[in-house]
């Protein structure tokens, strides 16, 4: 499909910090290749910005190529927009037609403040992660091979599988409750599937809800829709398993 | 920490949401084998074994159990649901300006809280109607029957008794709504049933039975009725999977296995529910 352009209006929402009040913002953008990435589209409307003597949108985004997780946006109603399976920078300018008005707003959640513009905060995962997302390891010198353990491998398939989780944070942008279990789920099951992980199970899975909850995540209903929209199709599987290891882990704990 | 996990964490509330939520699924089956009483059988036997049954349910010890975890499970399940949803509120203060979340979900699981909402007032009003009737205010009238003597143009009043017995209601004194007593010496003869299938008829029917004057709104009650089971139909048809989904019973065998039967729980029980109201009134 050879690429034409299109001319498209913008609503973004526009919020100076933390502790000011945003608003959404009109922009009218001419001239769109419809081969250009929405981020490369947000780009040249930035430019544009800058020549008015404006000040550009703030947006994340890092390797584009729809690894690292740092992109987000709430696009017409969906995280990431209207592609599955992608993250925004994947998303092309061919899913949208000439005269189309987009809405981009930054993910919403309690636990992601806003820092700017279309910049959230997502470091309540990180703190979900440090209180048990890992697996300790002796490094004394005689540090043994992962490998000489054996692992099935529908298990290491499945572990692989919840370890492509990119910690976007679209899940909980999706969820009408805000609920970060897409992400916990994935984050215990990776581990949870391997014997590395076995030994601090029940803390793992006792601690990483703990703080989830802690920062203000609401409470999984069922609904689905973060599988739907993950940009790496992270299955519900893995809130099952959490639910499994939670209350595995809650009857088992002595503290 | 473990005792207050169990109750304060998110998964824990709704590892209780969905354990009280699959128990009342048990009672709506319960309940409506009972209900269905009401049009499998007519006549005085049908009115008769149906009062047989209410009071066999009022009275064994086993079914007592089960009503107070009923109570409790309802209690619970709705307390916890508000829980969850003032929680769930907080956890987005802003909403977005566009959003188009049936790209991802389906309405009805969007919506438990509405749909559990208007089912908690169904129960409400319902057990206002019988329940409180028959259990607190306790003035139901007992089930009686009329014979008259062969060639004898007048007909006698009878009580029907728990032990199969007839007592004339001329002859007996009524103590504690449905004890019956020699109105001389004070003596214990038996205990009647209270007459709530025909509670129920004059309810939805609109007609007077056996008595019990009919219920002037009863097709606004029908219609209630109908109406209050399509709802808890789309409360089951998320509910029932997702209590499996929160205990963390999903396994590739049986997820689909679940869903369906939910799907079709959801469907069949409160449509059976829902037909009975609306043949009392047809038939009348």
């Amino acid at each position: 499909m050879a690429a034409k352009t299109i001319n498209i209006t913008l609503k973004i929402w526009r919020q100076k910090n933390s502790k000011t009040e945003g608003k959404l913002e009109t922009y009218k953008l001419d001239n769109v290749s419809t081969a250009s990435s929405f981020l490369e589209m947000l780009d040249q409307l930035n430019e544009q910005l800058i020549n008015e003597q404006k000040e550009p949108v703030a947006f994340d985004h890092d390797c584009r190529e729809g690894i690292c997780g740092m992109c987000s946006l709430y696009i017409n109603g969906r995280a990431h927009g209207p592609d599955t399976g992608t993250t925004t920078c994947q998303l092309h300018m061919r899913m949208f037609n000439d005269g189309d008005t987009i809405y981009v707003e930054p993910w919403r959640s309690r636990a992601f403040p806003i820092v700017k513009d279309l910049i959230v905060d997502r470091s309540a995962f990180d703190r979900i992660q440090q209180a048990g997302g890992f697996v300790s390891v002796n490094t004394s010198g005689r540090t043994m091979d992962a490998n000489a353990i054996p692992v099935p491998k529908d298990d290491a398939d499945k572990a692989f599988e919840a370890a492509a989780c990119i910690g976007c944070g679209a899940c909980v942008a999706t969820c009408k409750n805000g609920s970060a279990m897409l992400f916990v789920g994935a984050k215990v099951s990776q581990y949870a599937l391997l014997p590395q992980g076995q030994v601090e199970a029940t803390q793992r899975a006792l601690n990483m809800v703990r703080q989830m909850d802690e920062e203000g995540f609401g409470n999984c209903t069922n609904t689905g829709a973060c599988e739907i929209e993950c940009p790496k199709g992270i299955s519900l599987d893995n809130i099952a398993r959490l639910n499994r290891e939670f209350l595995k882990a809650s009857l088992k704990s002595e503290k | 920490m473990s005792k207050s996990v169990l109750l304060k964490s998110s998964l824990a509330k709704k590892y209780w949401m969905a354990l009280t939520g699959l128990f009342l699924c048990l009672f709506l089956v319960g309940h409506l084998l009972g209900n269905l009483q009401l049009i499998f059988k007519a006549g005085e036997e049908g009115r008769r074994s149906f009062n047989e049954y209410a009071y066999f349910m009022a009275h064994n010890p086993l079914i007592k159990v089960m009503s107070y975890l009923t109570y409790i499970s309802i209690l619970f399940h709705a307390i916890d649901g508000i829980l969850l949803t003032i929680e769930n509120k907080k956890a987005r203060p802003v909403n977005y300006a566009y959003n188009n979340p049936k790209a991802n979900s389906r309405w009805e699981s969007r919506n438990m809280a509405l749909l559990g909402s208007l089912v908690l007032i169904f129960i409400a009003s319902h057990m206002a109607h019988f329940w409180y009737k028959a259990k607190v205010k306790s003035d139901m009238k007992l089930h009686t029957i009329s014979v008259s003597a062969p060639g004898s143009q007048e007909a006698q009043e009878l009580y029907i008794t728990t032990n199969g017995s007839y007592l004339p209601v001329q002859g007996v004194k009524v103590k504690n709504h449905t004890e019956f007593y020699e109105p001389t010496v004070d003596i214990k003869l038996g205990e009647g049933y209270k007459d709530l299938h025909s509670v129920v008829k004059a309810f939805f029917s609109g007609k007077e039975t056996n008595g019990v004057p009919g219920n002037s709104l009863a097709l606004a009650a029908v219609i209630f009725y109908v109406v209050s089971m399509i709802v808890l139909s789309y409360h089951l048809m998320h509910g029932f999977a997702s209590a499996f989904q929160s205990l963390g019973l999903r396994h590739p065998k049986y997820t689909n296995l679940i869903a369906n039967t939910g799907k079709i729980f959801a469907f069949v029980i409160p449509f059976a529910f829902a037909i009975i109201p609306v043949l009392l009134y047809i038939k009348g």
